[in-house]
Formats: C-alpha cells, structure tokens, sequence
C-alpha cells in the first residue's frame, strides 16, 4: 500500500556508523532537497498566496503579500456548493468503486490463485485503462451516454428513462466518471490484500459454524482492511479533486462543477490567484483531517 | 505497494508470482449459484472496464471530418496520416509528451531509488520526517499540487515552458519510484551483498555487480510507472505548462470543438503498444516460472 | 446428524468412513477408503507426506468433498454438509487462529455462532483448561508457538464437538515442547472424552498419544492397530519401515512346522514363529527390529531359540548416547542394522570388525506382502531419512554393481 509503504522498515544493515551516514547524506540530499524545493515550498507559497490581498490601483492577476484571512471566507462563501459537492461526489465515487472492485479482487486475489498466468492477465485488464489516455477514456463515455446515443436513446424507448431525462451534464454522469476512472486505484490494493488471504481463516471459519456470508463479513472483510483502506484512500483523495469529470466538455454541466474546476478557473482564467489558492489548501486540509479520522476509525494507523 | 506502484510493476511485467505452498483446492463438485455468479460477474466487470477503450479504438478508424462523434465510415487514413491534420499539432503534443515523459523519467528513478536504498539499508533521525515528505506528495490531490508549483513559479517570475513541466512531472513521480523500488530494496537479501564483500568486492564493485542488477527490475518497474504517470497526466500539466502542448492538454483544449480522429490513434497506438510490452513481460516471466518450476 | 444451535453434543461419537474415494485433477488421493473409529477414542492417523491422511481429515471436516462415499458420525449421514453445519471441530496445523481477533474472541467465535449461552465464561473455562486464561484480551501475533497451539486447542474443544480433528497439531514446535504438549493433549482427551482424530506424519506422537493408529500409505490404510501391535507386528515391508527400522530379508519358505516357518535366505535358514508370520508358503518377506538384534565378537553356541547369521563385518558405526548403531554387511544376507544399548563405555566393536548377529526367534517377524511388490517398492520407501541408512544403501547398491560388472 502506498500508505503502508514508508511505515514497514527492514531493520536497516549497521555498519560503520559515521562513513555510512555520509553515504545515506550522499543518497538522500538530492531527492529530499528536490522535494523541499518543488513540493514543500510551493505548498508554503500556495498558503502565502491564499493570504494576498489585491494591490491597489493594480491590474487584474496582481496581488501583494499579506495577511488577507478573509480570502478564506469569501470563497467559502462563493464556493460552498463546490465544496460540499466535492466531498459529496468523491464519497459516492469511493463507495460505488469499493461495491465493484471487491468482488473482482476477490476473484482475481483468491479464486484465480491457482492459474498464476490467468491471475497477472486479469491484473493487466485491471490497468489497462491506465494505458489509453485519460481524458479520451472520459470523453468516450461521454459520447457512449451521450442524448442522441444508442444506449441512451433505447433506454428511452423502453421506458426506462423519461424521454426528457439527460445523462451527461448531471451529477450522476460525474460521479459514474469518477468511479470508472478510479477504480483500477480501488482494485489493485484490495488485490494485494486479498492476494495475500490465507484461505486457511476462511476454513477455520467454516469449521467454527459460520456460514458463508458470516465468514465474509468476520474474517474476510477484516483480514483485508488493509486493502480497503488504502484503496478508498487512492480513490478519495484524486476524486475529491479531480475536474476532468465534471468539466462542461466532459461528463459534468454548469450544475456539478467541483472545487478543482473552482480552482482551475479562479488560478487560469480569472486569474483570482488568492482564492484558488486558499480553495487549494481548503481542500487539502479538509482531506487531511478525513483521512486522518478515517485511519484512526478503521484500526489501522499503522498504515500511515 | 500503492496502487499506482503495483500498477507499474505490473507494466513492468515485473511482478514475481509469489512462491507459495499450494493452497487448499477449493471445493468443485458441488455446482453452485456462487461457483459461476462470480466468474460472470467478472467478465462483465472487464467488458465495462474496456468499453471506452474499445470505443477510442474503433473511432480511431472513423471517417471523420471536423469532430469524431458520429459514426461516419471506416477509414484507414486517419492511421496512415497522423501528422497531416492541424499541421501536426497532434504529432507534435505526442513529441512533447514523450520528450518530457523521458526526461522525468530518468530524473525521479534516479532521485527516487537513491532515497528507496538509504530508507531501506540505512539508520538516521530524520526518518520519519522523511517519510511523511515522501507520502504527502501521494495524499495530495494533483490540483493542489499544480496550484502551488504555479503559485510558486509566479511569485519567483519564472515563465512556464517545457522546463517546469519537466519538474513538475518529477515532483510528483519521486514518491512513486521510492515506493517501488523501496519494496524491491526490502526484499533482497542482505547476505548477497555480504557475500559479495566476502569475496573481496570493493563497496563500488559490490554495487555496481551485485546490488544494482538485483534492484534492476523493481528500478525498471519505477521507471515504467513514472513514465506513464507523466505521460498521462493532465492536471498538473495544466498550472505549469504555459503554452506548451502536451498530449493529454491537445486533448482537453480540443474537446470543446471536436476531437480530431488523429488523437484516438496516437492514444491507441500507445495502448496497443503498452499492452503487448505487459502482456509479454507477463508471459514469458510465467513461463520462466513454470520453467523454474520443472527444474 | 447436524449440530444444533444453543446446545452442545452429548458426547464424542462414531466416525465411520464407507468406500471413500477422493479424486483431484490429475491423482487419485483415497483410493476406497473404509475406517471406523469408536466414539471416545483418541486414533491417529500415521503415514508420509501425500498419503492422503490430511485429505481425509479435510473430507470429515467437510473442507472437502467425496468423489464417492459416505461420511457418517455418530450414526447420521453428513455427507452432504458444509463445514459449519458439521458437529466437528478442527486444529489445524497452522492453527489458523484470526489475527484481528484477540485470544479471548478467538476462542468465542464458535459459540457465538452457535448462539450457545455465556459464550465469554465458556471461553475462559476452555482457557483455563489449557492454562492461559491470564492472555485473554492478547493478540495471536503476540504468543509464542505453544501458546498459540494450545488456544487453537480451546478453540476447538470448547465447541465440544462430537469428534475433534487434529491436523499435525505439533508439528510447528519444536521437539521438547512437542513432548510436553503430547502428554497434555492426551490428558485433555481423558478429561474431556471426546473423539480425536489425529493426522500426523511423526510415528512416536502417534505412538505415544493414541489408542489405535492406522498408517496410510498411497491413499490406502496399510494396517490398523494399537501402536505396540503396530510396531511388534508389521503387516508391510512400508509399515515395519514406517514405523521404526527394520533388517527385512526375503526367501523362500523351506519348511514349516506347527510352531515356526523356516525360511532360506541365500543358503542362510531363519526361523520366524508362525503366529508372528503372516504368509507360510512360497516366497516371504521377514524381518527383525534392529534394537532386537544382539552382536556378538565370538561366533555364539549354536541356540535353537536364537537365528544366528554371520560372520559379518561392521561396515559403520555410530554413536547416539543412549545406543550405538552398527551397521554390519553380512555375506549373502545383506546389510544389517544393529541397534546396542550402551551399556559400557563406547562401542564396543570397531569398524571392520568380524561379528556375529542373533535374535530370538520369537522376536522376528513375517510380513503379509507379496516379495514381489516389496522388492519394487522398496527403493521408495528408504527405511529412514537418517543419512547413515541412505549412505548403507547407496554402498549396497554400488556393491552389487560392480559385483555385478
């Protein structure tokens, strides 16, 4: 897990403690400085900049540093549909993509252990929306369920849809974009658990009295909350703010706009920079805290 | 392993099939509602997960003139003559792209596996600050991470070109490859390089023969990933490219008025070209498997 | 008979196995087996890796299916049930105990289940018994192999199953610790009076725990017995290799009398005691444990209690504290095993010396197969894993080689 990665140590090798620590200095300087330099300081300058105010007298797009705490609560005030709509879109996305990915993990992670060949094939369909791009992938579904398409227009006709109804453009398509997009992020973690079952618990269940949804839910479910988590973590966090989807050109409407396309437009277009940025760190303080609740609740801190 | 790095090491066909004992055969006999509702539910699982795919593909052959959103007959043209449309402005954001998912590459697989070698083999204080500097990159959504390369870049007057998309695609790929070749670190065996040592191989000679052809597949692996991360990304791009064109931004801009029928054959020639990369990697690491196993 | 819910099984129950047969892709695990073991017994079932003795376990505890066959316990066809729904409990070899679940849920899971009544005081009851009522509220990951082995234990037992499984319990602990815990199971057996059915490949656990032991071989039962019946009496050239070492020599049968059959080893007549020979005419394979064998410098006055072969040479000798090992090549007999208390100091033969060996001929034994099917299959089932035997044999075969040459 991505979660777990930096937590899981092999005991490092102890040897001669002070050439080595130059060595360690030697290979860690470089990416750790690169990162200081290109991912933490542009987090500070994003939250200086959510604190510009406008210069006086300025053109538009020009600001001065200040301690403009306001800006904080205009967007909120501006944006508070965007936000909640994030957030709200992001859980749905999360919630459809775990229903979908846990039988197929399952599948490929338990019952296909016997066919190692089959197993790494499926694995490979898994990604394979990875490899074609992701906006052409978004934009042929928009067309798939676009009004005049087949799909839809049969729908209609059978009277499973009222004749005025739309699919692109509404919340719906959006969230339906944002669960196909992220679901090889939820099924490859929920792999690595479930790859790692040992169907011996499953036996031991069964030999204790539970059936066969009982064993699911208190010893499957548990032994591979690992994968759940790490998987709605990697689902979550590029959903919540993600604009492709709900972007006009794509699935979303003028009514699904979320708090990347906010932010998109306020930084690019209306060149408001202190208000995407402050919507930026808005979003990534509120991911923060969800996350680190999330962990907390679900046991498994020792993900982190 | 995160998502994304299994992910590349699945790219990499380079994700060993674990050895384990047999397990315990499943039960056969009996058939079961359960014993074929799953099987079927995968394959329709498979079926939606490819449909856009499938699309992008068949509409690569599409006759079409301006936009390519309805079926107007086949065609080979739009295959044979990639660049022809828009004066190569498709070929062109395709050179971008590769020339920057190059770049990146090679910059954040190096970073990335020297930090993954001195988290895994050495001890020092800063560690866990280390590690959480690695993992926000990864617990931070990409638009964030855009706006504040960008707002970043602004307030340093730097004009955005190729150059800052280059950094920040390699921001955003370190954290990945240390993920990846961390696991690869991890699970060698550190009495080869004892070995090696014992043998009178001088530290760089110890590294260069012994501990660098080991780490190579994961390295490979990092490398595959990063390059398909950067390849595909969009968002990021979008902050800090300018008036760059890359492949994934040619087609944002051009979804408004129509996608030329040019875009769904580079993204399918790439697909088509990943897919046989994977699918052979995973082929022939299965047959050294079973070869392995005979032995 | 099914299970019921809220209520525990009256007591241990008959397990009876008719024709079953388990067939997987590709091989055939049990070849029609047929057993019966009587409700309160503790039986283990004894054999090599691959025998088939886990898959039998694996088909009573229903983690199996039969290809052919019926499963009944105490009387009632379970044949067709799933696992849960059978009145039986396993410990498996793993232990299998749920790493998200502290000790004392562990050991609830199969009440609750079964919705029996005060599932958390029987839980620490079942601790108590196995003395580790005090870890309760601990983690699996944080108890030593014992530890672990004996809550798997009160997992088990304290659904009061009508048969108990045991799939090698022991055999992830090492070897004092295996001692003690054989002893403590046996005592848990008596005290709680339940069927046990224990799959082990180790022929002294099952010697020591149980009160029948059958020895499985190729999906087949070989013999079944109590485990001195067993090792005094082998019905094969598998079981007498199986369980212990034996000298097994083949011959023709050159006389018989009402109390012993004489059977000629290349020249060489030895006497076995006819209740303790299985085949009186025709070609026959005899034998003779090696501790039953005594070694003599001098050739011995001629006894007619006694078989006496030799001279032979002590080709090896090895030294194991409370015996010594000899291995002697007798001409026209073969290589012999020869296992002497150590009652002086030392061996008290060299390699190279001349000996003697006797036994008793109420001591050896003749077995019921064919010579035959032995002679074929006896490179497969060399009689130890032990090195020195492996190195004996490997000598023979090269001496006949080149004798042969």
């Amino acid at each position: 897990m991505a979660f777990a990665a930096f937590a899981t140590q092999a005991a490092p090798v102890e040897a001669a403690p002070r050439r080595r620590s130059r060595m360690a200095l030697f290979l860690l300087l470089p990416g750790i400085l690169y990162l200081v330099l290109f991912f933490l300081t542009p987090l500070i300058s994003l939250l200086l900049t959510s604190l510009q105010a406008p210069r006086e007298f300025g053109d538009i797009g020009q600001y001065d540093y200040a301690f403009n705490w306001q800006n904080y609560v205009t967007v909120i005030d501006d944006y508070l549909p965007h936000i909640l709509r994030s957030f709200g879109y992001a859980l749905a996305a999360t919630v459809f993509a775990l229903l979908f990915s846990y039988p197929l993990a399952y599948f490929i992670g338990v019952k296909a252990r016997r066919w190692p060949l089959l197993q790494s094939l499926m694995l490979v369909l898994v990604i394979a929306p990875f490899f074609i791009s992701f906006l052409l992938r978004t934009l042929a579904w928009k067309q798939i369920l676009s009004d005049e398409s087949v799909v839809i227009t049969s729908l209609k006709a059978l009277s499973l849809l009222a004749p005025d109804a739309h699919f692109t453009g509404t919340p719906v398509a959006v969230i339906f974009g944002l669960t196909y997009n992220f679901i090889p992020f939820m099924t490859l973690p929920l792999y690595s658990a479930l790859e790692r079952l040992d169907t011996r618990y499953l036996e031991a269940g069964s030999d204790l009295y539970a059936g066969p949804f009982t064993v699911f839910r208190k010893v499957t479910v548990p032994l591979s909350m690992p994968g759940i988590v790490a998987g709605t973590l990697l689902t979550f966090i590029p959903a919540a703010g993600d604009y492709i989807n709900a972007s006009r050109d794509f699935l979303g409407g003028p009514d699904t706009q979320m708090m990347g396309n906010v932010i998109e437009a306020n930084f690019l277009v209306l060149l408001n920079y202190p208000a995407a940025a402050a919507l930026s760190i808005i979003l990534m303080a509120v991911i923060l805290i969800m996350v680190s609740i999330y962990v907390k609740r679900s046991g498994t801190e020792d993900l982190l | 392993m995160s998502g994304e790095a299994q992910a590349g090491a699945v790219v990499g066909g380079l994700v060993e099939t674990e050895q384990r004992p047999t397990p315990p055969r499943p039960r056969r006999t009996r058939v079961t509602l359960g014993s074929w509702l799953l099987p079927l539910y995968v394959i329709l699982a498979f079926i939606f997960l490819l449909i856009p795919i499938i699309y992008t593909f068949v509409f690569s052959f599409n006759d079409s003139i301006k936009s390519n959103i309805a079926w107007r007959g086949f065609t080979l043209d739009k295959w044979l003559n990639v660049c022809a449309v828009q004066n190569g402005a498709v070929c062109e954001a395709f050179g971008n792209s590769m020339l920057i998912g190059v770049v990146a590459t090679v910059i954040a697989t190096t970073l990335g596996t020297m930090i993954a070698i001195a988290l895994v083999r050495y001890r020092f204080k800063a560690r866990s600050a280390i590690s959480l500097l690695l993992f926000l990159p990864m617990a931070t959504p990409e638009v964030v991470l855009g706006a504040g390369l960008a707002a970043q870049f602004l307030a340093v007057g730097v004009p955005k070109d190729m150059i800052t998309i280059i950094i920040a695609h390699t921001m955003f790929c370190i954290s990945f490859v240390v993920v990846t070749v961390k696991a690869r670190v991890a699970s060698l065996d550190p009495a080869l390089e004892e070995a090696g040592r014992d043998l009178y191989g001088a530290p760089q000679q110890v590294f260069w023969r012994i501990t660098f052809p080991l780490l190579l597949p994961g390295v490979l692996a990092a490398a595959l990933l990063s390059f398909a991360l950067s390849f595909d990304d969009f968002i990021i791009t979008n902050f800090n490219s300018g008036s760059v064109m890359t492949f994934p931004k040619y087609v944002y801009v051009s979804a408004s008025r129509g996608i030329p029928a040019e875009a769904n054959v580079v993204a399918s020639a790439v697909f088509i070209l990943a897919l046989v990369i994977v699918v052979a990697a995973q082929v022939s690491s299965a047959a050294r498997a079973k070869r392995l196993a005979r032995r | 008979m099914r299970m019921p819910a809220g209520a525990f099984a009256e007591r241990g129950a008959d397990l009876e196995l008719v024709g079953i047969q388990k067939r997987f892709p590709g091989f055939t695990a049990i070849e029609n087996l047929d057993l019966t073991i009587p409700a309160g017994s503790f039986f283990a079932l004894l054999g090599p890796s691959g025998c088939g003795k886990t898959t039998t376990l694996r088909l009573v505890a229903g983690l199996e299916e039969p290809t052919a066959g019926r499963i009944l316990i105490g009387g009632a066809d379970v044949t067709g049930q799933k696992p849960h729904q059978r009145p039986v409990n396993t410990v498996f070899q793993s232990y299998a105990l749920f790493p998200h679940m502290s000790i004392i849920e562990n050991v609830a899971f199969g009440l609750r289940r079964r919705r029996i009544p005060d599932p958390s005081g029987k839980a620490h009851e079942a601790l108590r018994l196995v003395e580790l009522d005090h870890l309760a509220q601990r983690k699996p990951q944080q108890l030593s192999g014992g530890q672990q082995q004996r809550v798997a234990l009160a997992r088990a037992i304290v659904n009061r199953p009508a048969l108990l499984l045991l799939d090698e319990p022991l055999g992830a602990l090492d070897l004092k610790l295996r001692r003690q815990m054989q002893l403590e199971l046996k005592s848990i057996q008596e005290e709680v009076g339940l069927t046990f059915l224990h799959v082990t490949h180790d022929q002294e656990e099952a010697m020591t725990m149980a009160d029948t032991v059958a020895v499985m071989n190729k999906g087949r039962i070989e013999q079944l017995g109590a485990p001195e019946q067993l090792y005094e009496l082998p019905k094969t050239a598998f079981v007498a290799n199986f369980l212990g070492q034996s000298n097994l020599f083949t011959g023709q049968v050159a006389g018989t009398t009402s109390e012993a059959i004489s059977v000629d080893i290349n020249g060489q007549p030895i006497i076995v005691a006819l209740p303790r020979a299985h085949r009186h005419t025709g070609d026959v394979t005899i034998g003779v444990r090696p501790e039953k064998v005594s070694l003599h410098l001098d050739k011995p006055v001629t006894d007619a209690a006694r078989n006496l072969v030799g001279p032979g040479r002590v080709i090896d000798v090895s030294f194991s504290g409370v015996s010594t090992q000899y291995l002697v090549a007798v001409p026209g007999v073969g290589t012999m095993v020869v296992f002497a208390q150590n009652m002086a100091f030392g061996p008290v033969a060299q390699e190279g010396t001349e000996v003697w060996l006797s036994w008793n001929i109420e001591h050896g034994f003749g077995l019921e197969d064919d010579p035959a099917d032995v002679n074929a299959e006896a490179p497969k089932f060399p009689a130890d894993t032990d090195t020195r035997s492996i190195a004996a044999q490997k000598r023979d075969a090269l001496i006949s080689e080149l004798e042969e040459g």
